[in-house]
């Protein structure tokens, strides 16, 4: 299983926008239940493609500014930022193959 | 895999645990696929589940599942977290297969595939899907604080999801189609009873509005035909569920709403050696205790089918099984 370290609001701008490689944010809270049943496909991903794209997680509850920003209204919901710009978003829980699709251009 | 197993279930609700309980401890070493996201099936998404006998202060349908889940794996059930996406059910010898292009193959297969979220058929609604269209509100409510919210359908998993979100909405509409609320009487008192709650009677939702967001719905009031746009910034959708029998159409005979036909009786579809059960046969009652008891006669019945084929342990299984009750 792979790592996948929390940013918040005050890290997004250096953790993610700023990233050189990809970053995939995991949006998710913990009374969410398919959020919890995406975090194991999420660790897998990591430890599978870390080398091609960051993954990381945004507690919505903690964390209120940068969802508000990104117009996230439903999670779980996977952004993936390439050079500060969101370049695809999946909304709800996927399979494994299905997210491994949509991230297909970033591998 | 070339080994062929006794018995293959398909789905991880109560209906697809409960048939996995009767058949491990009947020592015929269930496979249980349980979907790649979506383990535990609808009650994962619930909170308070009130009605299950046997939890007099009530228990969280995420609890009761892992409950469930973990009282299968006890007896020796084996779980495969996995998609099933192509069956061969018509021969003797079933064949599995799941996302992974893996096969399976077993003498019986019992079907528990459930239901899903019935959608609305309306304008917008896809397109605002996760823009202020939510089917969950446990997951989406807190993105709606002090918000309009509207919620369409009357049973009783739309109160749940009104009462629910009245605490995070500013006002919680319900758009109900008919004059009264087809939920249960305590759950409708409650929904009556909430101040942040009022309910639009008679009504449908026509189109779901907005750019990038939703920012009002069309309702048309289907006595008088006079529509009428609301404006909310959330629209939670209960209006019930379909049964997920894509999986098999074409191989097991499905009504025309497509449930699965079962013999009366019995949870025997048309092919000798396939059961069904649950939310996937049951249009009328729908709960998660009348899900597990139907899982308990689909086992029930896969171990008399496997007798009958001279299976010795499922012979020994069903005896004991039959002696407890």
């Amino acid at each position: 299983m792979g790592a996948v370290p929390a940013v918040t609001d005050a890290s997004f701008d250096q953790d993610v926008l700023k990233s050189s490689k990809p970053v995939l944010v995991d949006y998710w809270a913990d009374w969410c239940t398919p959020c919890k049943q995406i975090a194991p496909i999420i660790e897998e991903l990591a430890a599978e493609h870390g080398d091609k794209i960051t993954f990381v997680k945004l507690d919505t509850n903690d964390n209120t500014a940068v969802p508000t920003q990104y117009g996230i209204m439903s999670i779980p919901t996977l952004q993936l930022f390439v050079d500060g710009q969101v370049a695809t978003q999946i909304v709800g829980a996927r399979s494994k193959g299905a997210i491994l699709k949509a991230l297909d251009a970033y591998l | 895999m070339s080994d062929v197993r006794e018995v293959i279930i398909i789905g991880s609700g109560p209906t697809g645990y409960t048939a996995a309980v009767y058949t491990a401890r009947a020592n015929l070493a269930p496979l249980l696929f349980t979907g790649a996201v979506e383990a535990g099936g609808a009650l994962m998404n619930t909170t308070e589940v009130e009605n299950f006998p046997g939890f007099p202060e009530g228990i969280m349908g995420p609890d009761l599942m892992m409950n469930m889940r973990a009282q299968a794996e006890r007896f020796g059930a084996e779980l495969v977290e996995e998609d099933v996406v192509e069956v061969d059910l018509t021969g003797p010898i079933k064949v599995v297969k799941d996302a992974n292009g893996d096969e399976y193959r077993a003498k019986a297969v019992i079907l528990a595939m459930g239901s899903g979220y019935r959608r609305l058929g309306v304008p917008g609604e896809d397109r605002l899907s996760g823009k202020g269209v939510s089917w969950c509100a446990t997951c989406d409510g807190f993105f709606f604080r002090n918000k309009g919210i509207a919620v369409i359908g009357g049973g009783d998993s739309a109160v749940e999801e009104a009462t629910f979100l009245s605490r995070f909405g500013e006002t919680v509409t319900m758009i109900v189609r008919r004059d009264a609320l087809r939920a249960s009487k305590i759950m409708a008192a409650r929904a009556e009873a909430d101040p942040k709650i009022s309910i639009v009677w008679d009504s449908v939702v026509e189109t779901i509005n907005g750019d990038n967001t939703v920012s009002s719905i069309t309702v048309r009031n289907v006595k008088t035909d006079e529509t009428t746009e609301l404006p909310v910034q959330g629209v939670f959708v209960a209006i019930g569920h379909d049964p997920r029998s894509a999986l098999v159409r074409g191989q097991v005979d499905l009504d025309d709403a497509g449930y699965v036909l079962v013999k009366p009786g019995s949870q025997e579809t048309n092919l000798p050696g396939v059961f069904a059960a649950g939310d996937l046969v049951d249009h009328t009652y729908r709960q998660a205790i009348t899900a597990a008891g139907t899982g308990c006669a689909a086992a029930l019945d896969a171990e008399r089918y496997l007798a009958s084929l001279g299976d010795v342990t499922a012979a020994e299984g069903l005896a004991a099984a039959l002696a407890n009750l």
